[in-house]
């Protein structure tokens, strides 16, 4: 056992963790028990020494909390304008004034350029605009059903407004666009990892249960698909969308897009586990003992390789969201009046706008650390799923 | 060897012809074509649309025919003629179009192909040869981070920089002088100055997973026996290491060309975009946006051949690299 493991050992039984029986202190001890776990619960035990992979798993987690509770987040809705706020700069959020603790933020003033036609913006420290958590904002509806009021911050007098992370073009708040486009965005990976999963899967499975014939089709379509260059072909297939398309169209036929891509590598993976696992001994007794095909493979066989899809799923996810972000930067993939990262980021197309408002590259950052949290996560699963690494 | 080469060059000629049959349907998909709308701009603006125009175009790409007689028509053109056919938004040939800016996007690719290896080969074998050292973990760090910054962003973030602290726009590949100017030496080396940016930018993702997949194989190759063995005959520690252990772990290296190569020329497309590099990228979308379907149909289709050109370089060199690869 290296150091490393060891340290890593120590840090489990110092942290608390959900586990009821958190592991031993060393690998031997662990062995006993290891005996008795379960597959999933071995696998835990080696995901949780990846501290990286359990900090993305973590972050991974609350950004999907933020894309479910986006309206509860967001202090206003996404496309509420204000032409008084036009590029208003991010307010710094005060915590404490004379009176104690009074969270608030300053108001400004907008000064006019008289040459320039320019507006700018100074912080006016005689106005000051409380803010305070739990407020009542805008009416939404929770997760489609129950309606409310409530917000996580917002100013406590619903009418008056606040820019934590500036305004854009129309002075519509980045903070509220960005929890919003959290749900867009890293929904799009999840629905066009669903699609890819269900073609590889199948397509994958029979590839490599059949083998012969049906195999090397199959194989030959999946390396000619491949062959083709990516970017190049989502752009011909997304500029084919007829432009009168309403944006949730528009939504699933960019997902269906960027799947058609994405089922290729699971079709690999899936496949070469057939390969290996279709000369097992079990497989041979479900055969014998007259499963028809379907239940031995979808039955029998998948289950035996479900950590490995995970860790390909959560890989796979990553890429789609780029793609997303990339093709909506350029202006090919969804379109306003919905709000994703890239189509936020289309407002930072240009250098000068980004010059005189730079945190309208906020969003990016946003990409960057799911798309870092999800490569950790998946890196971690996948060490966690192989039983020899 | 050569019987290889020959038959992947034999099993290439299919996959071409099912490329540019995509690549036609591609084209084809939007609703309306450039011709119809042309037309119309033109009666709209209350110009004479000559007939004979018209006609001499439906008779050279058979525009009111089944599609499949507009694809055996352009398909066939390219092949005896190499005539790619007419852009509709330039007026012009296609082929006065591309060559130059396809010319371009190799020398990009190819420049950042050779930059990614320079920077991961190195720090790829300092990384493993002292694993776990503070110098490890930077280049993990960097390593992750170049994987997860798109890098279009990369090169809006770069572009907001130099313009914020340098005053400086970034973007293009030639100084304003030398956009229109014949080449020359002078232009050459205008060119290499403004190659380095595209090339970073390109270069990060690339030099970034060849880092780890360097780090990875190197790691597992250096606790093997034969390894100890060179040690104990008393071999100086580079040598150890270079030549053994290394040329293993070059292998996976070299397989990765093959799809470096597609990934720079797609990714480029998008980078080229933000910074306004006269390659095939701001060109091709620019294409399919106004749908002139002849232009963006060559691009799709050179750009596909020239991804399967970079995946056959790859498996020849990985075939000479590697003894145990067999050829049938």
């Amino acid at each position: 056992m290296t150091t490393e493991q060891m340290k890593a050992n120590l840090d489990g039984t110092n942290s608390p963790s959900s586990m009821p029986n958190p592991p031993a202190v060393t690998e031997r001890e662990t062995d006993s028990k290891a005996y008795v776990a379960s597959q999933w619960t071995l696998m835990w035990w080696r995901f949780r020494k990846h501290k990286l992979a359990m900090v993305g798993g973590i972050v991974t987690i609350l950004m999907y909390l933020i894309a479910i509770f986006a309206e509860f987040l967001a202090p206003f809705p996404p496309d509420m304008t204000n032409t008084q706020a036009t590029y208003a700069p991010p307010q710094t959020l005060i915590l404490f004034d004379e009176q104690g603790f009074n969270p608030h933020v300053l108001g400004y003033t907008v000064e006019v350029d008289p040459v320039a036609l320019r507006r700018t913006f100074v912080v006016d420290p005689e106005v000051k605009i409380p803010v305070r958590l739990f407020t009542h904002g805008y009416t939404y509806k929770i997760l489609g059903l129950f309606e409310s009021d409530f917000h996580l911050i917002g100013p406590a007098d619903a009418s008056d407004t606040m820019y934590l992370m500036g305004a854009d073009r129309l002075g519509r708040d980045v903070l509220s666009r960005l929890v919003y486009g959290t749900r867009i965005s890293m929904s799009i990976g999840l629905v066009g990892v669903t699609i890819s999963l269900v073609l590889g899967i199948v397509l994958g499975g029979i590839s490599g249960y059949y083998g012969g014939i049906i195999d090397n089709v199959i194989q030959r379509v999946i390396e000619f698909i491949r062959s083709i260059p990516t970017i190049p072909l989502w752009l011909g297939l997304v500029a084919a969308l007829p432009t009168e398309w309403g944006p949730l169209q528009i939504y699933f036929a960019i997902t269906i897009i960027l799947s058609f891509i994405g089922w290729t590598n699971l079709a690999r993976v899936v496949r070469g586990r057939f390969l290996s696992l279709r000369e097992e001994d079990f497989v041979m007794a479900a055969r014998l003992d007259g499963a028809s095909q379907a239940k031995i493979m979808f039955q029998h066989m998948l289950p035996a390789f479900y950590s490995h899809i995970i860790a390909s799923i959560t890989l796979a996810i990553p890429g789609m969201i780029i793609a997303e972000t990339s093709l909506s930067f350029l202006g090919l993939g969804l379109r306003p009046p919905v709000v994703s990262w890239g189509v936020l980021l289309q407002e930072a197309q240009n250098v000068r706008t980004v010059a005189t408002a730079p945190w309208l590259l906020v969003p990016a950052l946003a990409v960057v650390v799911a798309v870092l949290a999800l490569n950790f996560l998946g890196d971690g699963l996948r060490d966690a799923a192989d039983p020899y690494a | 060897m050569a019987q290889f080469i020959i038959r992947r060059i034999l099993i290439m000629i299919p996959t071409v012809f099912v490329t540019s049959m995509v690549a036609f349907i591609i084209i084809q998909l939007p609703p309306g074509d450039y011709l119809t709308s042309y037309v119309a701009n033109l009666s709209a603006s209350g110009e004479q649309v000559e007939e004979h125009v018209i006609e001499a175009l439906n008779e050279r790409f058979g525009l009111d025919q089944p599609i499949y007689v507009q694809y055996l028509k352009w398909i066939s053109n390219i092949i005896t003629k190499g005539d790619f056919g007419q852009s509709f938004a330039w007026r012009t040939p296609v082929e006065n179009l591309i060559w130059g800016r396809l010319g371009l996007t190799v020398l990009i690719s190819v420049a950042t192909l050779i930059f990614t290896w320079i920077i991961a080969f190195p720090v790829g074998i300092y990384s493993a040869v002292n694993k776990y050292s503070l110098g490890d973990y930077i280049a993990t760090f960097f390593g992750f981070l170049g994987l997860a910054i798109p890098n279009f962003l990369l090169a809006l973030v770069l572009m907001y920089i130099a313009f914020k602290y340098f005053n400086q726009s970034v973007g293009g590949l030639f100084s304003p002088e030398y956009v229109e100017a014949p080449w020359s030496f002078e232009k050459v080396l205008d060119l290499m100055s403004h190659l380095w940016i595209p090339m970073i930018i390109l270069g990060t993702a690339g030099a970034a997973s060849l880092i780890r997949i360097m780090r990875a194989n190197l790691l597992d190759e250096l606790g093997k026996p034969y390894v100890r063995t060179a040690r104990a005959k008393g071999l100086p520690e580079w040598k150890v290491i270079l030549k053994y252990p290394v040329r293993v772990a070059l292998n996976p290296f070299v397989s990765t060309a093959g799809w470096l190569l597609p990934t720079l020329v797609s990714g480029s497309i998008i980078v080229a975009t933000v910074l306004s590099l006269p390659t095939t990228g701001p060109m091709l979308l620019s294409a399919l946006t106004t749908q002139d379907m002849y232009l963006a149909g060559a691009f799709i289709l050179l750009l596909s051949i020239l991804t399967m050109v970079g995946t056959l370089v790859s498996d020849i060199l990985l075939a000479a690299l590697d003894p145990r690869i067999r050829f049938d």
